[in-house]
């Protein structure tokens, strides 16, 4: 059984215009038909440029913005069809992780009233005295002394900021967490931090993550199953490993293609496919396929007219591509595929051994 | 950034609270940074002098501010300057210009407090609801502030003083009634913008009511800028004030001790005696000046983006 | 031969009532002719306020800045700031990380692109015009004509900061700046914005200095890179060599922390403990000790020595030591550069 289960999830953004009598010209589409089951107890990633609509998502899984279709359900109980006052109580079980922990806590109220607000909204039992130790223990959990108590935002670094952001969705003891990009905001050295806290917080809470990240590295260390949405739905979907070792749909194998590892031997022979272009505008999609416009192995049939669906492929591998297996076996060769780049940026001295001589198993 | 904040024990892998400096909210820091500023300081004297003498003014004026026995002294063209009796002067009707000043003083101060306070209050309550509800009911409550807008704010002030009649009264209510928009429309753009924020939308995510988001996190988010606003309102209210009284607006009393009046009562003798308008101008300029001194320093110790 | 060549570089910033900041603090390094050269770092390195340094970018306002900045044979820090001028688009150019904040919101591309190439070059505006269509060209704006009539707002992140670029590369200048310049794009843009620099500078010819924060773009692109940390350089090394052997142990942590794409690895992520606020001023130690692995009781009590590792290709650490290495051969002591 999932924990969290959204069906034909749609959000359409109104354009309008007008001072006095507004018209509405359009919508942009930003999330538009998109599935998704999380499992109890696993990390699902959700991947994707800007403009995608991920975050959009996550803000009407939230409820944070009001969705125009579908549904959401957690554990069973609908969250759509809730008034705000039914569903306040029900947000305990569900908590956000925000992208900029500074602009997310408020700059006014110390960390103790920050942790404490949530306690007393949702009239937890047991009082300021239970309150506060439950909030000492939150500390704890997190990384952070007692100390912090007192002190407001701006005194701490961006991580301890996000520590206190974690901390903060946790103190309502919540099933599912979905964080937005929770460390794109941070130090590089910080990151792993972060990282290594919330698969913590995982285990020893037995938490479901719904992650929303750009960081495709990020993503799949921290996922179990990985979602790739561009322009307002999911065009794949798997396993992580598998998803990343066989990316399946040309828009996943370009952007897996396009992040750059930190190793010259892997970035020299590597073979990518740079996408022509930028993405479309959300408020006027192409037509059929929506990323046939950039597609590299773009047929003249289909691709232009039908939207293609998910369908999966093989054991959880989901594609939303009518020329997946063609494209997987070969018999459909892309227009333009950069050549594996020149070397003349990287010496070629070191032997292949000490390349990988730093990654030995169980080196980290 | 600094350096020599010790590294404590921890974890391995965490990050480290400072230990060293004492901890301090957004507050103590604009607070902080405005005792360090000297204008704030010159503003804060001229402020405290402004209100020392305003009450304590029966012990400090020698004679009593409507006392005219010295009109005897008074012959047109001819205006006793000061004197060891008299420290400023006589005015045209024969009464000690000191003992008038500092009187004065005492009523500037009541009504910038008066009107302010209620302009602020009417002023804030109006933005709360706008800024709170958001959409029609803001809508509404804006067009409305922008035709009380729309009118300059001292013709306005006289309107209503001459509607009201002349008292002491009408003055207070002519200029709180020109500051309500300000008030208002300030609040309302400000926690339009908070209301935007992130941290809001945590508030929303954690079930906080809608009343429990707006009273405890924007509300106190976007303060700041009606409290600066309210000190400078102090300085032109003042200014106001004295105005309403130089077109003879104010109380029904003519002989009461009023800056804006004596600069009336001075423009009779002002070939023969111009220090008579100076006295009162200058005080005007200098409690408008501590005020506006002091909203400005304000205004820059709690600008987010000047800290640190 | 290099033809940049930085010495001892120090950015002084005073701040009024409070103790002055040493943004950079004795930064050596040089450029070759057609070198790519990466400079990477955290926030609170010095990267950015290095680069801007060169371009003498920085306020004149309560800002000090000392060393020696040489590009061929004349000395950037003491030229006339009319000269600098002339210097800034025609021999050095830099790129920004917001392409929007860095080109004029009220101005056609067309008129910045050609303002720049009428300044430098002196041709005639009609003249410019044709170099500006082929430079959109190059840079890979489809529909140059059209888009030159265009302004700023009106193209998307990736097209404004190839404009950034035809900008840069109007008057073929020698060396290429570009700090962050693919940060605050989407990964597939970065890969085409890293592809056209890279393609840029090999046809031209032309220095480009990569300043960022991301170790996965200077591994595809430089040659030579540098790593900051608190206002130093504390590890130079070719790119290969870095990568595969890091030296110091912020290098080192670094690397390792950083999860990889091509890593199906779930389990903990190496750590660097604290943050980039936790630092020792270099006086007194290495800045990095109070978040080093590694660190002895040496590491505090004097500025670490600068080790030359080099059998080869140059590459120095700032640190007494040095990770990954070989050990050195009986007899040899490694050269201490400097402290």
């Amino acid at each position: 059984m999932s924990l969290l289960q959204v069906r034909d999830l749609k959000v359409h953004f109104p354009i309008k215009a007008g001072n006095l009598f507004t018209r509405q010209h359009g919508s942009v589409q930003a999330v538009d038909g998109v599935d998704l089951d999380v499992a109890a107890g696993t990390t699902f990633g959700l991947v994707g440029e800007s403009g995608c609509g991920k975050s959009t998502l996550a803000r009407a899984i939230m409820r944070l913005v009001e969705p125009t279709a579908g549904s959401v359900a957690l554990d069973g109980q609908d969250l759509l069809g809730l008034s705000e006052r039914r569903l306040r109580p029900m947000r305990r079980d569900f908590q956000m992780v925000f992208q900029d922990p500074m602009a997310s806590l408020d700059p006014r109220q110390n960390v103790e009233s920050l942790l404490t607000e949530p306690l007393r909204a949702h009239k937890i039992p047991g009082g300021p005295v239970e309150h506060a130790r439950r909030i000492r223990e939150l500390l704890e959990v997190v990384g952070l002394p007692a100390t912090a108590l007192e002190r407001y935002p701006h005194e701490f670094s961006g991580g301890q900021r996000q520590r206190i952001g974690i901390a903060r969705a946790l103190v309502l003891s919540p099933k599912l967490i979905v964080a937005d990009e929770p460390v794109s905001a941070l130090d590089v050295s910080v990151q792993a931090q972060v990282i290594n806290l919330l698969k913590e917080l995982q285990e020893r809470f037995s938490l479901t993550y719904l992650v929303i990240a750009h960081d495709l590295a990020v993503v799949r260390h921290i996922s179990d199953t990985v979602a790739v949405m561009y322009l307002g739905s999911i065009i794949e979907q798997a396993p992580a490993d598998q998803l990343y070792r066989s990316p399946t749909h040309p828009y996943t194998k370009a952007l897996m293609g396009a992040v750059p590892v930190p190793d010259p031997a892997v970035e020299v022979g590597r073979n990518r496919i740079l996408l022509q272009g930028d993405l479309p505008s959300p408020a006027n999609p192409p037509a059929g396929c929506r990323f046939h416009t950039r597609c590299p192995w773009r047929q003249a049939s289909r691709c232009a007219e039908e939207r293609p669906a998910l369908r999966t492929l093989t054991g959880g591998h989901q594609v939303a591509c009518h020329y997946a297996e063609d494209i997987a076996a070969g018999r459909i060769q892309p227009s333009t595929t950069a050549a594996p780049r020149s070397t003349a940026t990287v010496s070629q001295h070191e032997p292949a051994e000490l390349l990988d001589s730093r990654r030995s198993p169980g080196g980290r | 950034m600094s350096v020599e904040e010790q590294v404590g024990a921890a974890r391995p892998g965490d990050e480290v609270v400072k230990e060293a400096r004492p901890t301090r909210g957004l507050r103590g820091e604009a607070m902080r940074r405005l005792l360090r500023n000297p204008m704030a300081i010159v503003g804060f004297v001229l402020i405290l002098v402004f209100v020392a003498v305003a009450v304590f003014a029966p012990w400090i004026a020698p004679y009593s501010p409507k006392d005219n026995s010295w009109l005897s002294e008074v012959r047109p063209g001819v205006y006793p300057g000061p004197s060891a009796e008299h420290w400023l002067g006589i005015d045209p009707l024969g009464r000690d210009v000191f003992s008038r000043l500092v009187y004065g003083a005492r009523q500037s101060l009541l009504i910038g407090v008066v009107s302010l306070a209620i302009g602020a209050t009417v002023g804030v309550s109006i933005g709360l609801l706008a800024g709170a509800f958001g959409g029609w009911v803001d809508a509404l409550v804006m067009r409305l502030v922008d035709i009380m807008l729309s009118v300059p704010g001292l013709l306005f002030a006289i309107a209503i003083a001459a509607m009201l009649g002349q008292s002491l009264t009408s003055v207070m209510i002519a200029i709180a009634v020109v500051n309500i928009p300000i008030f208002a429309r300030l609040l309302r753009g400000e926690m339009l913008g908070q209301r935007a924020a992130d941290y809001v939308l945590a508030a929303r995510s954690l079930g906080i009511s809608r009343a429990g988001i707006v009273f405890r996190h924007v509300l106190p988010n976007s303060f700041t800028p009606v409290i600066v606003q309210g000190t400078l309102t102090l300085a032109l209210a003042i200014v106001e004030a004295a105005g309403l009284a130089f077109l003879g607006l104010s109380g029904s009393d003519p002989s009461a001790p009023e800056w804006g009046r004596m600069l009336t009562d001075a423009q009779v003798a002002l070939t023969s005696a111009p220090q008579l308008a100076l006295y009162p101008g200058l005080a005007i300029v200098l409690a408008a000046l501590g005020f506006t001194l002091v909203g400005e320093s304000l205004r820059e110790a709690l600008d987010p983006k000047l800290r640190r | 031969m290099s033809f940049l060549r930085v010495r001892d570089l120090t950015v002084t910033f005073s701040r009024p009532g409070k103790p002055p900041v040493r943004a950079v603090d004795g930064v050596s390094f040089d450029v070759a002719s057609g070198q790519t050269v990466g400079i990477v770092g955290e926030s609170g390195s010095g990267k950015s306020v290095t680069s801007l340094a060169v371009m003498r970018l920085l306020p004149a306002r309560n800002v000090r800045v000392t060393g020696s900045i040489m590009l061929g044979d004349q000395e950037l820090l003491t030229l006339p700031a009319r000269q600098m001028r002339d210097v800034r688009g025609r021999d050095v150019a830099m790129i920004f990380q917001d392409p929007m904040t860095s080109l004029n919101p009220v101005v056609t591309v067309g008129r910045q692109l050609v303002e720049v190439i009428v300044r430098h070059d002196r041709k005639s505006t009609t003249a410019a015009r044709h170099d500006a269509i082929a430079l959109l060209d190059r840079v890979g704006i489809p529909d140059p004509v059209r888009r030159l009539r265009e302004y700023p707002h009106q193209l998307s992140g990736g097209m404004r900061q190839r404009v950034m670029i035809a900008m840069a590369i109007a008057c073929r200048p020698r060396l290429l700046i570009a700090d962050e310049p693919t940060t605050a794009l989407d990964v597939t843009i970065q890969a085409q914005i890293l592809d056209l620099l890279r393609d840029l500078v090999e046809e031209s010819g032309s220095a480009l200095v990569m300043i960022t924060h991301d170790l996965g773009v200077v591994a595809g692109l430089c040659e030579q890179v540098h790593v900051m940390y608190s206002g130093r350089i504390v590890e130079s090394a070719p790119a290969a060599g870095l990568f595969a052997r890091p030296a110091h142990p912020y290098t080192d942590g670094l690397l390792r922390s950083i999860p990889r794409i091509d890593d199906d690895h779930h389990g903990r992520l190496h750590t660097i403990r604290g943050s980039v606020r936790d630092v020792v001023a270099w006086e007194h130690g290495c800045a990095f000790q109070p978040r080093c692995d590694h660190a002895v009781d040496a590491c505090l009590g004097g500025p670490p020595p600068v080790l030359d590792l080099s059998d080869g290709p140059p590459r120095q650490v700032r640190c007494p030591r040095p990770m990954n290495q070989p050990a050195p051969a009986p007899g040899t002591d490694r050269r201490e550069v400097s402290a």
